[in-house]
C-alpha cells in the first residue's frame, strides 16, 4: 500500500492540482473541494482509485478526493451484496470516521478554545 | 485556501476577487508557481506523514482495509487541535492547498465555523454553523455517490 516516497509524490501532485485551479480560475475552496470529492468517486466507480490507493497509500487516502472515492464504494459494495437498498444503508460504511471524527474534535475544539478577534 | 477567522487576514485571501470587484482594488497576480511548488512540498510532506501513520498501523497487524481509518482520524484530531490553536492558520498561508486538500483542510473548515460561531451558542451557532463550509463537500460526494450506487445496482 505505497511507501513514503509515491506518497509524498502523488499526495504532493493532487495538492499542486488543487492549488493550480485555485490560482488560475474563479472557483472557490468549496468548489475545488467539491470537485476533488466527485472526482474520486468517479474515478472509484471504475476502481482505478484503489489502484491510485494501491500505489501511493496515504497519497491518495488523505486527498478529499478519497472521501468520495469511498462514499462510492461503500454505496455500490452494499447494492451489490443487498439490492438497491444497499445504496441508501452502505453510503457511510466507509466514511464514517472522517465525519464522524471531524464532528466530536470539532465540538470539543468549540467547548475549549475561544474564537479569536 | 483558508477558511478560519474571517476578521483575520486569512479571509481576504479566499473572497480577494469578491473583495477587488467591490472595491475596485486591484490585487497582484497570485505568485502561481511559488504557490505550486509550496502546495506540493507540504501536501507531499502531510501525506509522508501519514504513509508513516499507515504502516505503523499495518505493522500492528491491523488489514489493509481498516487501516486508512485512524490514520485518516489521526489526522483530523490534529488538524482541529492546531485550529483551535490558531496554528493551523499560520500553516495554512504558507501550504495552500498542501493543507487544504487533505482530510486537514475538512477538519480545519469544520473547527473553525464550530468555534467562530461559539459565541451565537452550542445550538444555533456551533451546532448549526459547523459544516457551513464542510456541507458541500459531503452533499455532492453523496449525490455523486447515489447516482453511481443506483446505476451499478441496475446494470
Amino acid at each position: 500500500m505505497g511507501n513514503i516516497f509515491t506518497a509524498f509524490l502523488v499526495g504532493g501532485l493532487i495538492c499542486v492540482l488543487g492549488q493550480l485551479l485555485f490560482d488560475l480560475t474563479p472557483l472557490t475552496p468549496g468548489h475545488i473541494l467539491s470537485a476533488f470529492t466527485v472526482g474520486g468517486g468517479v474515478l472509484g466507480a471504475f476502481g482505478v482509485y484503489d489502484g491510485l490507493i494501491e500505489f501511493a497509500g496515504a497519497g491518495a487516502l488523505l486527498p478529499i478526493s478519497s472521501f468520495g472515492n469511498a462514499l462510492v464504494k461503500g454505496a455500490m459494495s452494499e447494492a451489490a451484496r443487498t439490492g438497491i437498498l444497499g445504496v441508501l444503508t452502505g453510503m457511510f460504511e466507509l466514511t464514517s470516521t472522517g465525519i464522524t471524527a471531524a464532528i466530536i474534535f470539532g465540538f470539543f475544539m468549540a467547548l475549549i478554545f475561544k474564537p479569536r478577534g | 485556501m483558508i477558511y478560519s477567522s474571517p476578521d483575520k487576514g486569512a479571509h481576504f485571501l479566499v473572497d480577494r476577487r469578491w473583495v477587488s470587484e467591490w472595491t475596485g482594488f486591484k490585487h497582484p497576480r497570485p505568485p502561481v508557481f511559488k504557490n505550486a511548488v509550496s502546495a506540493f512540498l507540504f501536501g507531499g510532506l502531510v501525506c509522508l506523514l501519514g504513509q508513516l501513520v499507515l504502516e505503523l498501523f499495518l505493522s500492528l497487524g491491523m488489514p489493509q482495509q481498516q487501516a486508512g481509518n485512524p490514520t485518516v482520524a489521526i489526522f483530523i484530531f490534529a488538524a482541529a487541535l492546531l485550529t483551535g490553536l490558531g496554528v493551523f492558520d499560520s500553516i495554512a498561508q504558507v501550504a495552500g492547498a498542501g493543507v487544504a486538500i487533505p482530510v486537514t483542510g475538512f477538519a480545519n473548515s469544520v473547527t473553525a465555523m464550530a468555534i467562530e460561531f461559539r459565541r451565537e451558542g452550542l445550538v444555533q451557532g456551533t451546532a448549526s454553523k459547523m459544516f457551513a463550509l464542510a456541507g458541500p463537500v459531503i452533499v455532492f460526494g453523496v449525490v455523486t455517490a447515489f447516482v453511481i450506487g443506483i446505476i451499478s445496482a441496475i446494470l
